[in-house]
């Protein structure tokens, strides 16, 4: 069965330097997928190609049997993609209930939209401040608020960029069993992170990037088993 | 539909501020029958620049886009009102076609500029800035057609002494047009503006709307929601435009005259001194706001034309250090707040960015 995501030979330079250097990586239907490395492995990079925020230098990706190499972000989204960047990113002086319907008003009909603010309020645990400001909410909050918005997209492939940043490890493990649940739901899930606790709890496979190129692959066992995964990490992989 | 008119963006809801609204109305329709017609058309005057207000308030408040092409295409509106209406005539209801013609020609323009600088990713600061150039250019290009070449069909744009010729609107009636002057101008202002003010709070709460306020807030996070962001901003940006065009087209109406003066400097800061401290991120807000100003301003000027842009510049300064989101916004959200604590969604600041 053909990957649902599938980049070929992608490249990214700036200014000569290259990013993420012809990476080929693909990403299974249903599965969920971390992409971890040092910093300055080129993921947050390799992530921004895949959403389309970035152009490649060289190279294509493929989205669903398509080439999406060209297409703007909000073409991709509309085709199933649904991304949570790096920095918590909601309308922030928008209500909460607001920063959800704004997402969901994209494909739900409008009737429905209710109901399903209702449901995304509880999912995530924000009912008591549906009225209140989404910039007021706690940094874990906005979090979980902008996972729930990209969930509201109902996407085939949900993106997340450092989903655990500035989370508690409580929140951490809950946003893990959230990512599970959708997981089983049907979503397939690409999740940039390198914290390898969470890493351990949700992924079904790893990619392993180094100086902008495809270092290591396989299931998380084998990532933890192979000594240079743990030399580049300079040991510090199984701090976590 | 209701629930549209009194949705999250627009500040102004329930039973109280409908019948206020009401009362408002009321009494500017029944204003000219007390006043001499001389009162009625100075007010018609006021009331024909409100548009653009508007219009500057959607891109502004609602979409984040500071455009300070609002007396460009208020020049647009207004000459293009004159050339169209001196060479297609009065007859046959040709002036409220020129009418017509004017909004769709700004249309035109709006789209042309706004594509090239929205999809050129021109933003922030630089919006401002090119608009602004553009609209001086035209302001020192009207300002040497003074010769006789320089001419559209019978109509002559006069350079510094302004184009003046052109008829003032008539309304196309069964039994003859109804000439569109005095009080009459004034009832055919106040109804389109009555109508664009509900058509607004119609738009900016509809899915539209709500794509206008998620692009101010976060254009990446908007696009990553799925919407293509420049083509909200730039529907918005000819919307707003042609409202711009909508004041110099009835400007030149009442007045049968328009010059490069109304597209220059002086002029091309009214409009944003008028949504700053009205609040631009609310239509009630603006239209309230910029009606106080415009009469205030027309009331000083008797006195002295200096001290009156003086007194502008002054109350633009204290409105950004006292309220930056606009001084009827800031009361408005005082009220809201002793009247329903802890229960209402109030209006956002727009600060934090």
């Amino acid at each position: 069965m053909a990957a649902l995501v599938q980049t070929r030979g992608v490249s990214k330079s700036f200014g000569g330097l290259f990013a993420v250097k012809e990476v080929d990586l693909a990403i299974e239907d249903r599965e969920i997928h971390c992409l971890i490395g040092p910093n300055g492995a080129g993921k947050s990079t390799l992530f921004k190609l895949i959403v389309g925020t970035y152009a490649p230098s060289a190279g294509s990706i493929l989205f669903a049997g398509a080439d999406v190499t060209q297409m703007p972000a909000f073409a991709r989204v509309a085709r199933g993609m649904s991304i949570k960047m790096q920095t918590p990113s909601v309308f922030r002086a928008l209500s909460v209930r607001q920063n959800l319907h704004i997402a969901l008003q994209h494909h739900v009909e409008p009737h429905r939209i209710p109901a399903e603010e209702e449901r995304l309020l509880s999912l995530l645990g924000l009912e008591a401040d549906a009225a209140r400001p989404a910039g007021e909410l706690a940094h874990g909050q906005q979090q979980w608020l902008e996972i729930g918005m990209a969930l509201a997209l109902r996407p085939r492939l949900l993106l997340l960029d450092e989903p655990t940043a500035g989370l508690s490890p409580d929140e951490t493990f809950r946003t893990g069993e959230l990512i599970q649940r959708l997981n089983a739901d049907g979503a397939t899930v690409l999740v940039v992170e390198h914290d390898m606790a969470f890493v351990r709890q949700i992924a079904t496979s790893v990619t392993v990037l180094h100086l902008g190129q495809v270092f290591a692959r396989g299931t998380i066992e084998e990532i933890i088993a192979n000594r240079g995964v743990e030399e580049i990490y300079l040991g510090s992989a199984h701090d976590a | 539909m209701v629930n549209l008119l009194n949705g999250p963006q627009t500040l102004g809801r329930g039973r109280a501020f409908w019948s206020a609204a009401a009362a408002v109305l009321a009494i500017a329709l029944v204003y000219p029958l007390f006043v001499d017609s001389y009162d009625v058309g100075s007010s018609a005057y006021f009331l024909c620049w409100v548009f653009m207000a508007l219009g500057l308030c959607l891109m502004w408040g609602y979409n984040g886009m500071m455009s300070f092409g609002q007396t460009f295409f208020f020049g647009v509106g207004g000459y293009g009102y004159g050339v169209i209406e001196i060479n297609l005539g009065v007859a046959h209801g040709g002036a409220m076609a020129s009418l017509v013609a004017t909004l769709v020609v700004t249309a035109v323009a709006a789209a042309s500029l706004g594509y090239f600088m929205i999809y050129g990713r021109i933003g922030g600061m630089f919006f401002g800035i090119v608009t602004f150039a553009v609209t001086l250019a035209l302001a020192f290009f009207l300002n040497q057609t003074a010769g006789p070449e320089w001419h559209i069909g019978a109509a002559r744009l006069n350079g510094f002494n302004g184009m003046q010729g052109m008829d003032p609107l008539t309304l196309p009636w069964f039994g003859g047009d109804i000439d569109l002057e005095g009080t009459a101008f004034y009832y055919f202002v106040l109804v389109l503006l009555v109508a664009v003010y509900l058509l607004l709070r119609l738009l900016v709460n509809s899915r539209f709307g709500n794509v206008l306020v998620a692009i101010r807030e976060d254009p990446l996070r908007a696009e990553l929601l799925g919407y293509d962001v420049r083509r909200y901003s730039l529907v918005t940006f000819v919307i707003g435009s042609v409202l711009g065009g909508l004041s110099g087209a009835l400007y030149c109406s009442w007045g049968q005259f328009i010059s490069p003066s109304s597209v220059g400097l002086p002029a091309a800061a009214m409009p944003v001194v008028w949504v700053a401290f009205s609040g631009r991120s609310d239509v009630t807000a603006t239209l309230i706001g910029t009606l106080l100003l415009i009469a205030g301003f027309q009331a000083l000027t008797i006195y002295s034309e200096q001290w009156a842009l003086i007194l502008m510049g002054v109350l633009l300064a204290g409105t950004v250090l006292i309220a930056p989101d606009g001084l009827i916004v800031s009361l408005a959200n005082v009220v809201v707040r002793r009247r329903a604590r802890n229960r209402t969604v109030l209006r956002p600041s727009l600060q934090e960015r």
